[in-house]
């Protein structure tokens, strides 16, 4: 890694993943590393470390964390949560990060896609005469969709957002 | 004993034998599985777009369990771990509440709670236990071995599964294996994740980590590995085949769901219990059981 410039680096950023839901116990890590060695992705791509991202975080590293490849990788299981001596709740640490890469616009395109989903169906896979055929068949009730909730609940939460 | 059942996204379009199989099963023990038409996504698919939609819509569906009074049973890891943490929060953080109730509002909703959320397995585990499983097996299947996978949200957050399994030293499972007279297979990778999670940021990630799990599950004496969620099933049976030609190796591990088998050990055929849906075919077990 380059050598980090103080000039670059943002003190706040820890203060905003912790006033995230989720965030808020970020500050308490003492880089004990269990997180990592708990972490089943860790082994597999070295690019995604939970003890380096939190002391990117603490340390201010805004760009390198919310602008990085990385923070997609998590795979939410939860085990770093279960091993941390500081109840870090690192699994919920990241869905804050990823929110705030969101608030800037660093989003995969995969997930708004299913964003839309959910507005236009209520559910991440359409109900159509087919879906509901195969049900017959086995003797399962039919669905219905109901997308009207989803379209006004997550409309109403972008309105917010903006 | 009465619970609404929460179908989530993928299994009721492509699990059906995991949802048929659970509704026959909980048929033949006086479990009276209630719709509620308006159920949809629990919401866990836009938590990494922001947290407080995914809350916001659990609320929404928890909000119509408390309309109707009636807990909910679920038969998917994820949609148990997002509607059991969203019912915990709402529960122990009354500002919280208000402010996802003022958002329900748009939508003539208002969640008051307590609503219980359990997952199908834990609603056998305490409602019926393993005793009065076991005696209402009239098929057991004796000579199977069955590798379970118990799935992340299963277990953890462990603040959410108090009282019911642990995530260091998991039970259940092979517990509710061992009622129906099948043997339950230990492996060394039993508590890794299936991968699910990342399957769409970086798939080659997702399938080393599903074939840590196939190959030690294919060393052992298994018929089947046992699951109890759909997003595991799209690693360990829908990627299977991926996973083998990547890694230049032979797999043909038979998937199944435990309400598949509670359901053969209950005398149900596998006609009844959807196996025609199961891709990777459980053909050594079916012939033990069936002849």
């Amino acid at each position: 890694m380059s050598r980090l410039k103080l000039n670059d680096l943002d003190p706040s950023f820890k203060e905003r993943i912790a006033k995230q839901p989720g965030g808020e116990r970020i500050r308490a890590c003492i880089a004990c590393k269990a997180c990592t060695a708990a972490c089943p992705i860790q082994p597999i791509d070295e690019r995604y470390d939970p003890r380096k991202i939190i002391r990117m975080a603490l340390l201010g590293m805004k760009k390198d964390v919310l602008e990085s490849d990385f923070i997609w990788l998590c795979s939410s299981c939860y085990g770093c949560s279960e091993v941390c001596p500081q109840n870090v709740r690192f699994t919920e640490v990241m869905f804050a990060i990823k929110n705030l890469a969101v608030a800037e616009a660093c989003v995969p395109p995969g997930l708004t896609a299913q964003r839309t989903l959910l507005r236009e169906h209520g559910r991440l896979y359409e109900i159509t005469e087919f879906e509901n055929e195969k049900r017959d068949k086995l003797g399962l009730p039919r669905i219905v969709e109901h997308p009207e909730d989803y379209d006004r609940l997550l409309a109403a939460q972008q309105e917010e957002l903006t | 004993m009465k619970a609404l059942l929460f179908l989530g996204c993928t299994v009721p379009v492509r699990n059906l034998n995991y949802e048929v199989a659970a509704r026959r099963t909980a048929e033949r023990l006086g479990i009276e599985f209630v719709e509620e038409e308006r159920f949809g996504c629990c919401g866990f698919p836009v938590k990494s777009l922001r947290a407080r939609d995914t809350l916001v819509l659990a609320a929404r569906n928890l909000a119509l369990a408390d309309q109707r009074g009636l807990e909910i049973c679920v038969l998917c890891n994820a949609c148990m771990g997002t509607l059991s943490e969203a019912a915990h929060l709402l529960d122990h953080n009354p500002e919280v509440k208000e402010q996802v109730n003022q958002q329900l509002a748009l939508v003539g909703l208002r969640y008051e709670g307590p609503v219980r959320v359990r997952h199908y397995m834990r609603f056998l585990w305490e409602e019926i236990g393993v005793e009065r499983l076991r005696a209402a097996v009239s098929r057991p299947l004796a000579g199977v071995n069955l590798a379970p996978h118990y799935g992340c949200h299963y277990l953890k957050p462990s603040e959410l599964t108090v009282g019911f399994d642990s995530p260091d030293v998991p039970r259940t499972l092979a517990e509710l294996i061992l009622a129906t007279g099948a043997e339950a297979v230990d492996y060394p990778s039993l508590k890794e994740c299936c991968g699910g999670g990342v399957l769409g940021v970086s798939e080659a990630t997702a399938n080393e980590m599903a074939r840590r799990k196939l190959e030690d599950v294919a060393q052992t004496n298994a018929h089947a590995l046992v699951l109890v969620c759909p997003f595991c099933n799209v690693m360990y049976e829908g990627q299977q085949k991926k996973i083998a030609k990547a890694a230049g190796i032979d797999l043909q591990v038979p998937v199944v769901y435990y309400p598949q088998i509670l359901g053969l050990a209950f005398g149900l055929s596998s006609d009844v219990l959807g196996f025609k849906l199961n891709r990777v075919k459980p053909k050594s077990l079916l012939r033990i059981v069936e002849g």
